[in-house]
């Protein structure tokens, strides 16, 4: 018995960490945020692909490294610690997830034979099928695609766009078809960007066992939720980190301000609720990784639970800072954004702990 | 990754599945001052509580670790099995070991740090539930600064004679023996100057005082000594070590005082419940906004067992270090345990408020008796507050408190 990552999966992530620590200062990041300064995002992302993180839920016989969920999980920390502006979740978790078991045999060695050599690269856009807004609204019939979809993830080196209509069929259009409108939304969080798609009689291929379950489109939401969550608590950690550092440096009436029981009070709030995050997390990627019978409510609870946690951490760190963690200055607003934004994608808690019920038939 | 205990431990539960089935009934008949709960006291299979003990100790279910000479069973420790064998006990409803501050708490402590002496005296009597003991660490002037206290221990003619109040005391209407942190070196430094003691509670110059608390039991007590007289060789480590020697079993308190296995229990009662209560002919449980607080406290149960799997398992596999998930276990346990049983008191509204034998009470009015007990957890044991004051110092690295100047 053993509960927690392993020796591969904590080097895969450290690997990951480090990466960022060398070459995403938070210059950089802000750099990409504030003059979306394309070449520091692809320098970066290439890197990241030389690690391999494009290929760690695609299997061996595809070209990819035929790792779990769990590892994915891992590596989500790391990229949500290092707030990276890059695609994960989408691209390189639910897609191939969504391929694994929504394709027919020829799809599936097409797209992840291309995916493994980064020569298809994927946005995903599932929101029609967990939450569709007014605004929204997309059809498929006779292989066309037509309709808009809001909050679609991972644009950004993407070649290929991944939709899903409201009953959870998916279909894969090529950016290189007509018929395409791509509009950016801007979201408070810079650090990633998310499009809003307009199709008009474009040609789609749709992800054959879609039509008939949704176990495909059921399954990647499982995993992006988990992914998402895995970035929030990254993010919530570094927030602790950085709220335990300032308070040993911040001194007034002569003495560090986390000598003072109420700052410390609040690091051990934080700590006390993000500490079971870690536990609720890989769990829910183990039972996802097991085809558990709980898995979807494991899933759920992780988003939802780590998603206000998150938030009560991201608050308490900006205010262990004072009025400097207000400031753009010290750009701490970008893990606090990135945590408001990721509570929010994918469904919000009260949606999907509302799911979490129903999948225990209550 | 790897939540299989493996084939041993399969075996060993389907084991403990079978003594649950033969043993499922038992109860206790002899009139045991120890208040048992409501379950034990009717059922097929009559014996005595030791009785009960000693097939518990030969079967290796209880005292496992414990040498046979000091009357364990004797046999290696394993903290899988232990967990097993409370979780089959749990949910065949079967009596689980007695527990209690002594066997919990002391025997350890002798264990590790008494005198051969004093192993070979108490240690069996303690297990097989013949000698209980109380616990005399807490002053009505030392509580969350326990090592302040100032009960005072003087050695006149071989023995110590001992002057002091303890409050907070549970047990100790019915406890034989009590361990006890008295001041025996008035001159020393505050941690310096305590001794850790046995107390026989039959000494002269014991008076006990009932302490009833806000579910209306008389859960705690007062304890007050007057010139009570022991033999000197009633001490655990050496004169002035009794902080050390108290220090080893505080830790194990604070582990035992939330149990996420008795959570997910209460959880799943609390789901039931909701199914059966209506409001205007609705059912609870399909009110969006109590499902959704459901759902909200579900998750944090979840996590927190979820931790304390994590736990777990750093003590199987020793390079896990897991030193937060075990110290904040204490401060989220009690407080979740509490946000349950008062949010089951929400779902049931007026209902919920009903005590005692009222008509109309639900479950035996358990919820709102928890209410109040696990807000006496999250006091007693090192408060929320001191929780707090661990983990950010001891888990975070951050900076003590200054100590204020004496006399400023």
């Amino acid at each position: 018995m053993y509960f927690g990552l392993s020796e591969d999966q904590i080097f895969f992530q450290d690997n990951v960490k480090k990466f960022l620590e060398d070459n995403a200062s938070i210059d950089v990041i802000r750099k990409i945020a504030n003059e979306s300064d394309k070449t520091s995002k692809e320098d970066l992302h290439n890197g990241i692909v030389i690690l391999g993180i494009n290929n760690i839920l695609i299997p061996e016989e595809n070209g990819g490294l035929g790792l779990d969920l769990l590892f994915a999980t891992a590596v989500g920390q790391s990229l949500g610690e290092g707030i990276a502006t890059l695609p994960f979740t989408g691209s390189y978790v639910m897609a191939p997830i969504a391929i694994k078991y929504g394709a027919n045999d020829e799809q599936r060695n097409f797209y992840l034979n291309e995916m493994s050599k980064n020569n298809v690269n994927f946005g995903v856009g599932f929101s029609e099928f967990f939450g569709s807004r007014n605004e929204s609204e997309l059809s498929f019939s006779n292989n066309k695609v037509n309709g808009k979809t809001l909050f679609v993830l991972d644009c950004d080196f993407a070649t290929h766009i991944m939709l899903s209509d409201k009953k959870g069929q998916i279909g894969i259009v090529s950016l290189e078809s007509s018929g395409i409108e791509i509009i950016d939304l801007i979201t408070v969080d810079k650090t990633r960007i998310f499009k809003e798609i307009i199709f008009k009689n474009t040609e789609v291929d749709i992800l054959e066992n879609t039509s008939r379950s949704d176990e495909a489109i059921s399954n990647a939401i499982d995993a992006g939720r988990i992914v998402t969550a895995a970035d929030s608590l990254g993010a919530s950690k570094a927030m602790l980190d950085k709220a335990i550092e300032y308070s040993k440096e911040r001194k007034q009436f002569n003495r560090a301000i986390g000598s003072f029981q109420a700052v410390k009070h609040m690091c051990a709030e934080m700590a006390a609720e993000l500490e079971p995050c870690y536990s609720i997390l890989w769990h829910a990627a183990h039972s996802f990784d097991n085809k558990e019978k709980n898995k979807k409510i494991m899933a759920c609870h992780a988003k939802s639970h780590i998603s206000d946690i998150s938030k009560m951490v991201s608050k308490k760190s900006t205010e262990v800072h004072g009025g400097m963690g207000f400031t753009d200055l010290l750009g701490l607003h970008y893990w606090f954004k990135r945590i408001g934004v990721n509570r929010q994608i994918l469904g919000s808690p009260e949606m999907v702990r509302e799911e979490a019920a129903q999948s225990q038939g209550l | 990754m790897d939540l299989n205990f493996g084939k041993e431990y399969k075996d060993f539960t389907k084991e403990v599945k079978d003594f649950c089935k033969k043993y499922k009934g038992v109860h206790f008949t002899e009139s045991s001052k120890v208040p048992l709960s409501d379950s034990f006291k009717t059922g097929e299979i009559k014996m005595t509580r030791s009785d009960w003990q000693k097939i518990l100790i030969e079967k290796g279910y209880f005292a496992r670790s414990i040498p046979q000479e000091y009357g364990g069973h004797g046999g290696e420790s394993d903290i899988i099995k232990s967990r097993i064998i409370a979780e089959e006990f749990a949910k065949s409803k079967i009596p689980p070991p007695m527990g209690g501050q002594g066997i919990d708490m002391l025997v350890p402590t002798l264990l590790e740090l008494g005198s051969e002496e004093q192993k070979q005296k108490y240690i069996k009597p303690t297990l097989h539930g013949e000698i209980i003991w109380c616990q005399g660490y807490s002053e009505p002037n030392a509580g969350s600064d326990l090592a302040s206290l100032q009960t005072k221990g003087e050695l006149i003619d071989g023995n110590w004679v001992i002057n002091g109040q303890k409050i907070w005391t549970s047990t100790a209407q019915y406890s034989q023996m009590m361990f006890c942190l008295v001041r025996t070196e008035p001159d020393a430094s505050k941690h310096a100057g305590i001794s850790y003691l046995l107390i026989p509670m039959d000494a002269p110059g014991i008076e006990i005082r009932p302490l009833v608390d806000m579910t209306l039991n008389a859960g705690f007590n007062e304890v007050f000594f007057t010139d009570v007289t022991i033999p000197e060789k009633n001490i655990v480590g050496k004169r002035g070590e009794g902080w050390a020697v108290a220090n080893a079993t505080l830790s194990h308190e604070r582990g035992s005082l939330s149990d996420p296995n008795a959570m997910m229990n209460r959880l799943n009662s609390l789901i039931e419940r909701m199914k059966q209560e209506t409001i205007n002919g609705e059912k609870v449980i399909n009110n969006k906004v109590y499902r959704n607080k459901l759902m909200k406290i579900q998750g944090k149960v979840i996590a927190f067992q979820s931790n304390s799997l994590r736990v777990l398992s750093a003590k199987v596999n020793k390079n896990q270090d897991v030193k937060i998930a075990g110290m904040i276990q204490k401060l989220v346990g009690t407080e979740l345990r509490h946000e349950l049983e008062g949010f089951a008191i929400d779902i049931m509204g007026e209902l919920g408020t009903l005590y005692e034998n009222s008509p109309n009470i639900r479950d035996g009015g358990s919820w709102q008796i928890a209410y109040m007990y696990f807000l006496g957890l999250i006091i007693g044991g090192g408060t929320s507050q001191i929780q707090k004051n661990i983990i950010s110092e001891r888990g975070l690295g951050m900076p003590k408190e200054p100590k204020v100047q004496q006399g400023a």
